[in-house]
C-alpha cells in the first residue's frame, strides 16, 4: 500500500516537474506510445517534452527519428539506433551516447516509422538546432522547414542567425525568409509594409503564399458593414461574384432569412397529407406536374398546415435589406493595401513567367514529336514509303536500352552504349524489312501500309512475349535527374533538355547527310527519278535500303530518348505513330524542315489548347487533331510544300 | 466459302458436344479465369491469371474440392470489352464453369454483368473500384471507395494537414466516380470548392510537365497541397518521372495513389519517389507469416524471385478461399447455395486480421497506407480497423439513400427512403 | 454530259444484262448465305449451336456487311478509308442510346410507380439520367441524348449521322484533292479524333464505359436471349443480303466502270469530263451509311459499345480483312471478314492446341497476333488476290467481269503488269 502510494507520488513528480537531469531514454519511455506510433496532432507533446528536458543527444535523436533510423526493442520497449551486425543481426547503439549496447535479431526489433506529417513536425522542432548548424545542408533544411510552415516565433531565431552565416546564398535565402515572416508576423505596420515592399519583385511560391495569406478573406453578411472591419470588397447580389440565389443562401446560412421550400420538401409534405387519395382536394393521380403540386401545396398552406411558399418579392426584399461583403482576416488596412499592390505586381511577373514556362514545355514537346517523327520523315517523306511499324522501331530502341541496362549497371555508360546499339539494331531491322517486304511494294503505298501494319502487330506481340507485359524501367543517369531552374516558375527537366539537344543534333545530322554527302545526293536522285538515277550508275536498291535503314535507326535512338523520359512498354510505339504521321503530313512531306515545322506547330498547339482548357488533356488532343484535319484542307501539301518535280515523287 | 462453312460447322458441333457433356455437379469442378492475356490490360491481368492457376493448383494438392479436382478454364478477352461479355457467355454456357474469377477494369465488369445475371453465374471481382454497384452474382473482393479513397483522404487531412487537393486521374469511370465522391466528401470536411483542382488525362498519357507545374503552382496561396492520384497503369511512370524531375518531394506535395502498387513500381526507379503514398488493403511488405508463405508459394510457382505480389492478388486469394469454404459448407457448387453460404464467410487476410464477406457482397477489410521505399516496396505507416465495404457511397446524395442487402432485402439497390427495391438487376 | 467513252473503252459495248447474269457470284453468295442462315437456325433450335455461337455468327455477318462496304470504297473506288469502323461505331452508339434510355426508363417508371405521389415527367428524366450517368459521376442529360427516347428518331440517326459525317468529311477531303496515302492518314485522324472525343466523359456518352447492356431489348425482357440472338442473326443475314445486292448493283454497269476508272487513274477519268469528286463522295457516303446500319445491328448482339471500338486499329483491321479476303470482289471481302474474325476468336479463345517444340511451348494466345501480323505480310506479298483468288482456280470458271485485280495503286512493279 505504502509502496503503491510512493510509486504514484514518484510518477506525479515525474509528470509535474521533469527533472533536468532526466536522460533521453527515460523521457522517451515516458512517451513511449507517442514515439512509436506518432501522429501529427499528438507528436507535439513528445517534442515539447524532449525540448523541455533537453537531455544530451536530443538533436541527433530528432534527426534520426525523422530519418527513420530509430528502432524499438519489442521485448522491453527501449529505443536504439542500429548498425549492421554479423549474420543479419543488428548491433544496437545507445541513443544517448551512440555506444554499442548489444545485438538483436531483425525480428526482435520494430522500426519506428513516423509518417510525413510527423516528420514535418520534427523538422520544425529541429529548426532551432539547425539554423546555426555548421553543416550548410542542415541550415538549408531548417530554412525549408520554416518555409513550409511559417510561424511568428521563428522570426527572432532566424534574424539572429543571419548575420554570421558564412554562405552568401544561404544568407540571402535567410534574408528573404525573414522578410516573408516579417510581412506576415511583423510587430508594427511600418515594419510589415516595408517587408512587403521588398517582396514585390519576388515571384517565389513562398512569397506569393505569404501575400495571399495576408490577403485571405472571409465572406460576411449583415444589415450594415461591420464597423472597424478591414473590408476587402462589397458584393452586389446578382453580380457575377455573387448570384442572387447564392446571396439568399448566405442569408439562410446566417439565420437572417427563412429557408425556401425545396421541391423534395413539397413532395414530402404532399405525401404526408394524402387523405382518401386526395391532397387538399386534388386527386393524387393528377399530381404529376410541378405546377399541380405547387397548387396543392398552396392549398395546404392556406389551411395553415404547412409554412407558405417564399414569394419572389420576399426573397428580393430580404436580399436588399442586407449587405454582402468580404472582409480581410488581417485587421490592418495599410498592410493589406501594400500586400495587394505587391501581389498585383508579382502576379504580373508570374503570368509572364508562366507563359515562358508553357513555351518551354511546348518546345520540349515539339522536340519529342520531332524526334519520333524524323525517322518517318525520311522513310515516308523522302522515300514515300508508309511504315506503320515505325512506332515499333521506336519501341525496339527503347527495349534495347532496357536490355543494355540489364548488363551494364552504370547508367551513364549504359546510355552511351544504348544509343549506338539501338541505332544498329533498328538499322538492321529496317534493312531487313526493306529487303524482305518493302522493296516488292514500291509505288504501291497502300499495300505497304497494310504489310507494315502486319509487321507492327507482329513485333508488338513479339515484344510482349519476350519482355512481358509490364512496363520496363529505363533509368536516366543521375546527371540527367532534376531540372534546370531558371526561376521559381520557369524550369525544365534536364532529360527534356537532353532530348531537345538530341533532336537538334539529328536535325543537323540529317540535313548534313541529305545535302552534303554522296549518299544524300544519291538518295535525292533516286527519290526524284529512280530510272534516271539508275542510268547514271546509282544502284537504287542499295540507296533505298540504306535510306530505310537510316530512318529506322533514328527511330531506335528516339526510342531510347522517349523511354528515358516516359516509359518502356510494348505498346509505346502506337502512342506515337499517328502523331508522327500527323507531324510529317502537316509539316510537308519530303522535307526535313517541314517535319520540324510540323512538330513545332503540333507541340505549340497542343500546349496552347491545354493551357486554355486545363482540366481535360484529352479534349486538347481531340481539338488538335480536328485542327490538323482542317489545316490539311487549307494546305494539303503541308506547311513546307515542295514544288516542281520533287513534289510528284 | 466452302472451307469457311466447314469450319463453322465444325466449331458448332464442338460447341454442341461440350454443351451436352457436363452438368454442374460433375467432376472436375471448373473455375473460369476471365483475365486479359493480351492488349492493354494484359500488363495487370496476366499476373492475376497466374495467381488463379497457383491457387487452383494449391487446392488440388490439398485434395481438391468435394472430392473433385479443380480445373481452371482460362480464356483471353484480349482487353476488348465486348469480348468480355462473349467470353463470359462462353465460359458459362460452353465450358459450364462453376465460378469465374476475373475482370480488372470497371467497363469490362459492366460488360460481363448482364451476361452473368442472365445466366446466373458467379463472379469474383478482385480490383478496387468506384462502388455504386452490387450485383446478385458478383462478389467484390477489391476495395470500395470507402475502403481506399476515403481513409486515404482522412490520412491526408489528419496526418499530413493537407488543405488543398489536386485530384488527378485518367479519364474513365473509376477516377470520375471516385473523384466525385471525394469532392463531396472534402466539401463535407470544410474544404472549399476552389481548393479542389481536378484534372483528367487520357490512358497512357506521357507529357506531364505542365500538369506537374500546375500542381506546384497550387501552393501559391500558402496552403499545404496534396495530390490524390487515380492515374491508371502506364501513365503513372511518366507522372512519377516528371514529379521526380521537378524535385517535388513527398514533404512538399505528398501524392497518394490508388492504382499504383508493387507491380507498377517495378517499372521505374523509385529512389526519387520515396515517401509518396499509396492506399491499399494489402502490401507485399506486410510482416505476417501468412504473407511470407504466400510470397514464397508465388515465387516458387512463377519461378522468379523478383516477382512482386499486390493487392488484387490478395483479393483473389481471399475470394478463392472463401469460395472453396462456401462450396464445402454448401456441399455443392450450385450458385444460389454458394451465394447463401458466402454471406458472413470469414477468411484471414494476408496482412493480419480476418476478412468478412458482407450481405452486400463486399468484404470487410482493413485499409493500409504505405510510403514508397527506395526498393520499390511500401512501408506500411497506417493500418485502420477493418472497414466494411460500402456498395453505395454515403457521400453522394443520390447514393446515400441506397443500400444493398442480398440476404434480408434481396436487393442490390434498395432505397431506404421510399423503402423500395429500385432494381434487382444492376446498372450496366 | 460525259460520254460513255470509258465504259466503252474498258469493255466492248454490250446490251445491258441483268445484274445476276452479269455477276453470277451474287446468286451463289445469296444462296450460300440463305443455306447458312437456315442451317444455323435449325441447329440452334435443336440446341446444337449455343446462344453465344449464334451471337458470334450474327456479329460476324455484320462484320461481313461492313467489309463489303469497305471493299466498295477501297477495292472498287480506290479510297483506303481508315474511318469506316468509326461509322460502324456511330451506328452502334445511335441505337445504343435508345436501348439504354428505353430500358432504364422502364426500370425507373416501375420503381417510381411505388411512390405515394406520381412522378413528374422531369423526375422520370432525372432518374433515368442518374441511372445512366451515375457511373460516370453525373446525372445531367447531354444534348446528344435529345432524341434518345424515340426509337424512330434514333434509327434515323443510325443512317443520318454517319451519312452526314461522311458527306462533310468527304466533301472537304475530295474537294482539296487529298488522295492516296494522305487520305488514309486523314481518315485515320478523323477516327482518332472521334474516339478521343468519345473517350471524354464530358462528351456525354459515358466515356470509356460506353453504352452497355445493349443485348437486353427494352420491353422484351421475357424473351430469352436464345430467341433474341436468333432474331438478330436473321436481321444481320437479311441486312447482309440486301447490302450485298445493293453494292453488286452499284458496282455493276456504268457507275461501276467509272469508279473503277477513278481507282485506276483518277486524272484520266477527270479529263474525260466526269465529276470525280461527286462519284467518290457518293461512294464514300453510301458505304458509311451501310457501315452505320451494320453497326446498329452488331452492337445489340455484342452488348456493349465504347470508344475503344472506334479506335483507328479497328478500321485498319477492316482493311486487313478485305485484303485477306481479296479486294475488288464483294464476296472476297465477306469471306475475309468472316474468316479472319472467326479464326481470331478461335485462337484467342484458347481453341487452338498449343504446340510443344521441346525447348519452347507455343501458346496461341500469345502467338496468334504474331501469326496474324505475318500473314498480312504474306498475303500482301504473295497472294494479292487474297482468299477470293482461290475461286479463280476453279477450272472452267470464266474470267471475272472485273478489271484490275490489285486495286488502287498508281502503277506497279509487278512483272506481269509491267508488260501491259
Amino acid at each position: 500500500m505504502l509502496r503503491a502510494l510512493l510509486a504514484a507520488l514518484a510518477a506525479l513528480v515525474l509528470v509535474a516537474a521533469p527533472v533536468a537531469a532526466q536522460d533521453l531514454q527515460s523521457v522517451l519511455q515516458e512517451h513511449r506510445e507517442g514515439v512509436e506510433n506518432p501522429s501529427r496532432r499528438s507528436v507535439g507533446v513528445v517534442i515539447e517534452a524532449l525540448i523541455a528536458a533537453d537531455p544530451p543527444g536530443v538533436q541527433t535523436f530528432l534527426e534520426r527519428w525523422q530519418d527513420r533510423e530509430v528502432w524499438v526493442r519489442k521485448a522491453d520497449g527501449l529505443f536504439f539506433y542500429t548498425a549492421p551486425g554479423e549474420g543479419g543481426a543488428l548491433t544496437l547503439l545507445d541513443i544517448a551516447t551512440g555506444d554499442p549496447a548489444g545485438t538483436a535479431a531483425r525480428d526482435e526489433l520494430g522500426e519506428v516509422r513516423p509518417n510525413g506529417g510527423v516528420r514535418r513536425e520534427i523538422a520544425g522542432a529541429l529548426v532551432r538546432f539547425q539554423l546555426s548548424d555548421p553543416d550548410p545542408r542542415a541550415r538549408s533544411a531548417a530554412l525549408t522547414s520554416i518555409a513550409r510552415n511559417p510561424s511568428a516565433d521563428q522570426i527572432e531565431p532566424l534574424r539572429a542567425s543571419i548575420a554570421d552565416d558564412p554562405d552568401p546564398a544561404l544568407k540571402a535565402a535567410k534574408e528573404r525568409l525573414a522578410a516573408i515572416l516579417t510581412a506576415r508576423f511583423g510587430e508594427n505596420t511600418a515594419e510589415r509594409v516595408a517587408a512587403i515592399e521588398t517582396l514585390s519583385n519576388d515571384i517565389g511560391l513562398e512569397t506569393r503564399a505569404a501575400l495571399n495569406q495576408i490577403l485571405a478573406v472571409s465572406p460576411g453578411v449583415g444589415t450594415t458593414l461591420p464597423p472597424g472591419a478591414n473590408i476587402a470588397r462589397e458584393l452586389r447580389p446578382g453580380s457575377e461574384a455573387l448570384s442572387a440565389a447564392e446571396a439568399y443562401g448566405r442569408l439562410v446560412d446566417a439565420g437572417l432569412a427563412p429557408a425556401p421550400v425545396a421541391r423534395d420538401r413539397i413532395k414530402e409534405v404532399l405525401a404526408a397529407n394524402i387523405v382518401d387519395g386526395r391532397v387538399a382536394g386534388i386527386p393524387v393521380a393528377t399530381l404529376d406536374t410541378e405546377a399541380r403540386r405547387e397548387e396543392a401545396y398552396d392549398r395546404l398552406a392556406e389551411t395553415g398546415a404547412v409554412p407558405p411558399f417564399l414569394t419572389e418579392a420576399e426573397r428580393q426584399a430580404a436580399i436588399a435589406a442586407h449587405v454582402f461583403y468580404e472582409a480581410y482576416a488581417e485587421p490592418d488596412a495599410a498592410v493589406t493595401d501594400a500586400a495587394r499592390a505587391a501581389l498585383t505586381e508579382v502576379d504580373l511577373r508570374v503570368g509572364a513567367n508562366q507563359t515562358a514556362d508553357i513555351a518551354l514545355d511546348a518546345l520540349s514537346l515539339a522536340s519529342i514529336y520531332f524526334l519520333a517523327a524524323i525517322g518517318l520523315a525520311i522513310t515516308f517523306g523522302v522515300m514515300g514509303v508508309i511504315n506503320m511499324a515505325h512506332g515499333e522501331f521506336i519501341m525496339m530502341g527503347a527495349y534495347t536500352g532496357y536490355v543494355v541496362q540489364l548488363f551494364v549497371p552504370d547508367y551513364t555508360l549504359s546510355i552511351l552504349i544504348a544509343l549506338p546499339l539501338a541505332f544498329a539494331v533498328t538499322f538492321g531491322a529496317g534493312v531487313a524489312m526493306e529487303r524482305l517486304v518493302i522493296r516488292w511494294l514500291y509505288r504501291r503505298p497502300l499495300e505497304t501500309l497494310l504489310a507494315t501494319f502486319g509487321i507492327s502487330i507482329a513485333l508488338q506481340q513479339l515484344a510482349k512475349n519476350i519482355f512481358g507485359t509490364q512496363a520496363r524501367p529505363l533509368t536516366a543517369p543521375a546527371w540527367l535527374d532534376g531540372q534546370l531552374v531558371i526561376n521559381e516558375i520557369v524550369a525544365i527537366s534536364y532529360i527534356r533538355i537532353a532530348i531537345f539537344v538530341l533532336a537538334l543534333v539529328f536535325l543537323g545530322l540529317i540535313l548534313f547527310v541529305l545535302k552534303r554527302t554522296r549518299l544524300g545526293l544519291e538518295v535525292r536522285a533516286v527519290t526524284q527519278n529512280p530510272g534516271m538515277a539508275a542510268s547514271m550508275g546509282i544502284n537504287p536498291d542499295r540507296i533505298n535500303m540504306l535510306t530505310f535503314g537510316l530512318g529506322s535507326g533514328i527511330a531506335g535512338i528516339a526510342g531510347v530518348a522517349i523511354g528515358l523520359y516516359a516509359k518502356v512498354t510494348s505498346e509505346m510505339g502506337s502512342d506515337y505513330i499517328v502523331q508522327s504521321f500527323m507531324t510529317v503530313v502537316v509539316g510537308g512531306v519530303g522535307n526535313v524542315w517541314g517535319t520540324l515545322a510540323g512538330a513545332t506547330l503540333i507541340g505549340v498547339l497542343q500546349k496552347g489548347i491545354e493551357w486554355v482548357y486545363p482540366s481535360n488533356t484529352l479534349a486538347a488532343q481531340t481539338f488538335m487533331i480536328l485542327f490538323i484535319i482542317l489545316f490539311i484542307q487549307v494546305r494539303p501539301r503541308g506547311i513546307v510544300a515542295l514544288k516542281g518535280r520533287a513534289a510528284e515523287a | 466459302m466452302i472451307s469457311t462453312k466447314a469450319k463453322l460447322a465444325l466449331a458448332a458441333s464442338v460447341a454442341a458436344l461440350a454443351a451436352t457433356g457436363a452438368s454442374a455437379q460433375d467432376c472436375p469442378i471448373k473455375v473460369g479465369v476471365l483475365h486479359s492475356l493480351s492488349g492493354t490490360m494484359a500488363i495487370s491481368e496476366t499476373t492475376l491469371k497466374d495467381t488463379m492457376l497457383m491457387l487452383v493448383a494449391q487446392q488440388n494438392e490439398k485434395g481438391g474440392l468435394l472430392g473433385c479436382q479443380l480445373e481452371a478454364v482460362v480464356v483471353d478477352p484480349a482487353s476488348d470489352w465486348p469480348l468480355f461479355a462473349e467470353k463470359a457467355r462462353e465460359l458459362l454456357t460452353v465450358h459450364e464453369v462453376d465460378v469465374m474469377f476475373g475482370n480488372w477494369t470497371s467497363v469490362s465488369r459492366k460488360s460481363v454483368l448482364p451476361v452473368i445475371e442472365e445466366l446466373n453465374g458467379l463472379l469474383f471481382y478482385p480490383v478496387q473500384y468506384e462502388g455504386e454497384e452490387s450485383s446478385r452474382n458478383v462478389f467484390y473482393t477489391g476495395a470500395a471507395p470507402n475502403q481506399q479513397a476515403i481513409p486515404a483522404v482522412d490520412y491526408f487531412l489528419e496526418e499530413l494537414g493537407v488543405e488543398k487537393f489536386a485530384l488527378l486521374g485518367t479519364d474513365y469511370v473509376y477516377p470520375r466516380t471516385t473523384n466525385n465522391i471525394l469532392e463531396s466528401y472534402l466539401k463535407s470536411k470544410g474544404i472549399a470548392a476552389e481548393d479542389i483542382f481536378v484534372n483528367y488525362t487520357p490512358f497512357g498519357h506521357s507529357d506531364w510537365a505542365t500538369i506537374v507545374a500546375d500542381v506546384q503552382a497550387l501552393g501559391a496561396d500558402g496552403k499545404q497541397v496534396g495530390v490524390i492520384s487515380t492515374i491508371n497503369g502506364d501513365a503513372n511512370i511518366g507522372f512519377y518521372k516528371e514529379l521526380a524531375a521537378a524535385g517535388v518531394s513527398a514533404d512538399d506535395i505528398p501524392v497518394v495513389a490508388f492504382s499504383v502498387g508493387e507491380e507498377e513500381l517495378s517499372g521505374l526507379d523509385t529512389s526519387n519517389l520515396v515517401g509518396h503514398l499509396a492506399a491499399w488493403n494489402y502490401f507485399m511488405s506486410a510482416d505476417t507469416p501468412a504473407n511470407a508463405e504466400f510470397i514464397a508459394a508465388w515465387h516458387a510457382f512463377i519461378g522468379d524471385e523478383k516477382r512482386v505480389t499486390n493487392d488484387p492478388m490478395e483479393a483473389h486469394y481471399i475470394g478463392f478461399n472463401m469460395w472453396v469454404n462456401a462450396v464445402t459448407q454448401a456441399g455443392t457448387t450450385d450458385v444460389d447455395a454458394v451465394r447463401t453460404a458466402m454471406w458472413g464467410q470469414e477468411f484471414p487476410n494476408l496482412t493480419g486480421g480476418t476478412a468478412v464477406m458482407g450481405v452486400n457482397h463486399h468484404l470487410t477489410k482493413p485499409v493500409l497506407i504505405g510510403e514508397i521505399r527506395a526498393d520499390g516496396q511500401f512501408d506500411i505507416i497506417s493500418q485502420t480497423e477493418p472497414v466494411p465495404g460500402d456498395a453505395w457511397t454515403d457521400f453522394l446524395p443520390e447514393s446515400a439513400v441506397l443500400e444493398a442487402d442480398w440476404k434480408d432485402l434481396q436487393c442490390g439497390m434498395y432505397n431506404t427512403q421510399t423503402q423500395t427495391c429500385v432494381q434487382i438487376q444492376s446498372n450496366y | 454530259m460525259p460520254s460513255d467513252a470509258l465504259a466503252t473503252s474498258a469493255r466492248p459495248f454490250a446490251p445491258r444484262r441483268s445484274l445476276i447474269a452479269q455477276n453470277p457470284s451474287v446468286l451463289w453468295f445469296l444462296l450460300a448465305l440463305a443455306l447458312f442462315t437456315l442451317g444455323v437456325t435449325v441447329l440452334a433450335e435443336m440446341g446444337l449451336v449455343s446462344t453465344s455461337m449464334v451471337k458470334t455468327l450474327g456479329k460476324t455477318l455484320c462484320l461481313c456487311l461492313v467489309a463489303v462496304a469497305m471493299d466498295v470504297v477501297w477495292g472498287y473506288c480506290g479510297i483506303l478509308s481508315l474511318g469506316h469502323m468509326a461509322f460502324f461505331g456511330i451506328g452502334g452508339y445511335a441505337i445504343g442510346m435508345w436501348l439504354m434510355y428505353a430500358r432504364t426508363e422502364i426500370i425507373v417508371t416501375t420503381s417510381l410507380a411505388a411512390a405515394p405521389i406520381p412522378p413528374t415527367p422531369e423526375e422520370i428524366v432525372d432518374a433515368v439520367g442518374t441511372q445512366i450517368f451515375g457511373v460516370v459521376g453525373s446525372s445531367e442529360f447531354p444534348w446528344l441524348w435529345a432524341f434518345a427516347d424515340s426509337l424512330a428518331l434514333q434509327l434515323l440517326m443510325v443512317v443520318l449521322v454517319p451519312g452526314l459525317l461522311a458527306l462533310v468529311f468527304g466533301w472537304l477531303a475530295f474537294r482539296s484533292r487529298v488522295t492516296g496515302v494522305y487520305l488514309s492518314i486523314l481518315t485515320q485522324a478523323m477516327t482518332l479524333a472521334l474516339s478521343l472525343w468519345l473517350f471524354q466523359n464530358d462528351t456525354g456518352l459515358r466515356g470509356n464505359n460506353g453504352l452497355s447492356g445493349l443485348q437486353n431489348i427494352p420491353g422484351y425482357d421475357h424473351v430469352p436471349q436464345s430467341t433474341v440472338s436468333l432474331v438478330f442473326f436473321w436481321a444481320s443475314a437479311a441486312a447482309l443480303a440486301a447490302g450485298y445486292l445493293l453494292f453488286a448493283w452499284v458496282v455493276s454497269g456504268k457507275f461501276g466502270s467509272v469508279i473503277r476508272g477513278i481507282r485506276d487513274n483518277e486524272a484520266r477519268v477527270r479529263f474525260l469530263g466526269y465529276h470525280v469528286e461527286h462519284y467518290k463522295l457518293f461512294v464514300f457516303t453510301l458505304t458509311a451509311v451501310v457501315a452505320g446500319i451494320a453497326g446498329a445491328l452488331y452492337y445489340p448482339q455484342a452488348g456493349i459499345i465504347n470508344p475503344a471500338e472506334i479506335a483507328p486499329i479497328a478500321s485498319i483491321y477492316l482493311a486487313v480483312w478485305v485484303a485477306i479476303g481479296g479486294r475488288g470482289r464483294l464476296y472476297g471481302a465477306a469471306i475475309g471478314a468472316a474468316f479472319v474474325s472467326l479464326l481470331s476468336s478461335w485462337f484467342t479463345g484458347g481453341g487452338a492446341p498449343d504446340i510443344d517444340l521441346g525447348f519452347y511451348r507455343i501458346q496461341w494466345t500469345d502467338w496468334w497476333l504474331v501469326l496474324l501480323g505475318l500473314s498480312f505480310v504474306a498475303v500482301t506479298l504473295l497472294a494479292p488476290k487474297g482468299i477470293g483468288g482461290l475461286f479463280d482456280l476453279i477450272p472452267g470458271r470464266r474470267t471475272p467481269d472485273r478489271q484490275g485485280d490489285y486495286g488502287p495503286d498508281d502503277g506497279a512493279w509487278r512483272r506481269e503488269e509491267g508488260t501491259e
